[in-house]
């Protein structure tokens, strides 16, 4: 006994270090299985002050480029409008008779943070759950999907990126209709491009064909856009093809998004019930 | 004493913010990430125990950590740079051993014993770190040359700082 405890004073550095190592490795893995603390992930309250006083002076240097975004959204909106269509005179007149309910509830926010390049990217949204965010909602922007809400504390929320090794995302060809999923490749971490999976090769498909959201998941609307195609073969001895895809939404410049809420997505989520989602 | 526990801490949250707020966001071709909050504990004082070394980095790597939301990642990269540190330091010591009131920089310690250790430090840490990342040989190449290129560029700003240390008069006497 006398011997042992005398072993362990002895090499004690080094039984530190390895404590401290095994709480590092703890906290890592704990973190790849997002269940993060909610204490230490970007959305804290000290961080994410910081954060948010940073972006106010750096938002300064985006605002060219937002200004034009948000010309063009405008632009589309007011294309939109009903004042923009006029009666039809002639023969045939549409008639539309189905009854409209709200799906899609659009809440705006501004990214305060934003990394591209890891292999696990997340971003920091200056609204929270005061805002009714909630974990799982879809992130958008006017060109495209950016990713879901993970955690919300009560003034901010971070969001997992798309660009995120774990990400999937249902995507259709909006040609063919054909489904597969985006996943980011994190091993050649691009910013601006994805893969497209799970397309059978007797699908036709060009180069610069769209990617929609598929709409299955109820988190995302259908009918966004996710990306074209940039480049694509078949792999020897597959069935499926090697879609590589442009992503649409530009991750490093971000500024203002919009968080979707689906009404629906709790009555689908209780009837699909035991169906694994495709987003973890 | 008091004075030095001023400068290190001072060290300590400069570097933290320039790597959170700066560093963080710089990446030139999507590879090349440096990380300059490692000259923290490199210029940790000699005198300083081996077991204060390990907690400080300990510390240092987990406020990384927060900023960047990678916990444990840097943690675990900075208390094994923490650990090697007696040992590189025990390598190089000089035959008259060290002196006491010396700083860890290039004007006190010499270019070339600076750079050896500097080198050895660095490349390890960012070795581990991107390894760690990967969590698996399976990119070994690809995860190996990321982490020499990402040294080079955290070497180059370390061999910037030291301009500040850097006092040819001093040394010429």
């Amino acid at each position: 006994m006398r011997n042992f405890i005398q072993f362990l004073v002895k090499n004690s550095f080094v039984f530190l270090f390895l404590f401290l190592e095994v709480i590092a490795f703890a906290l890592l893995i704990k973190n790849n299985n997002y269940q993060n603390s909610k204490f230490f992930n970007s959305s804290n309250y000290l961080v994410g002050n910081l954060y948010e006083s940073v972006s106010n002076v750096t938002d300064y240097f985006n605002l060219k480029t937002t200004n034009s975004e948000l010309a063009q959204h405008n632009a589309e909106l007011l294309s939109a409008n009903i004042n923009s269509f006029t009666k039809i005179y002639g023969n045939t007149i549409l008639i539309n008779d189905t009854s409209y309910f709200q799906k899609y509830v659009y809440t705006s926010a501004k990214v305060i943070n934003n990394s591209t390049n890891q292999r696990e990217n997340y971003i920091t949204l200056d609204k929270g759950a005061i805002n009714g965010i909630k974990p799982g909602m879809a992130v958008v922007n006017s060109n495209g999907i950016v990713g879901i809400v993970k955690n919300v504390s009560p003034n901010f929320s971070s969001v997992i990126s798309l660009l995120h090794q774990k990400m999937s995302i249902s995507g259709k060809l909006k040609k063919s209709e054909y489904f597969g999923s985006v996943i980011w490749d994190s091993d050649e971490n691009n910013h601006r491009t994805a893969t497209l999976k799970e397309i059978p090769n007797h699908v036709e498909i060009q180069k610069g064909d769209t990617i929609l959201t598929s709409g299955f998941s109820a988190i995302f609307p259908e009918g966004l856009p996710i990306g074209t195609v940039q480049y694509f073969d078949v792999p020897k001895g597959s069935n499926f093809y090697n879609i590589i895809i442009e992503l649409t939404t530009d991750f490093k410049q971000l500024s203002h998004v919009y968080v979707v809420k689906s009404l629906q997505k709790e009555e689908l989520d209780k009837l699909e019930g035991l169906i694994p989602k495709d987003v973890n | 004493m008091l004075i030095d526990i001023i400068k290190h801490s001072t060290r300590f949250l400069a570097l933290l913010l320039l790597q959170g707020l700066v560093l963080n966001n710089i990446e030139l071709s999507d590879y090349i990430n440096p990380f300059l909050y490692v000259l923290f504990i490199l210029s940790l004082p000699l005198y300083a125990s081996k077991y204060l070394v390990l907690a400080l980095s300990f510390v240092m790597g987990i406020s990384i950590d927060i900023f960047s939301s990678t916990l444990g990642m840097h943690t675990a990269a900075c208390v094994f740079m923490g650990f090697l540190r007696p040992y590189i330091l025990k390598i190089l010591e000089p035959r008259d051993g060290y002196e006491n009131n010396f700083s860890v920089n290039i004007a006190d310690m010499g270019m070339k014993w600076y750079a050896i250790y500097v080198v050895i430090m660095v490349f390890t840490h960012h070795l581990f770190l991107f390894y760690v990342e990967s969590f698996s040989f399976s990119q070994f190449f690809s995860t190996f040359g990321r982490a020499l290129v990402s040294t080079i560029f955290t070497l180059l700003l370390i061999s910037i700082t030291q301009l500040f240390y850097y006092k040819p008069s001093k040394k010429r006497r």
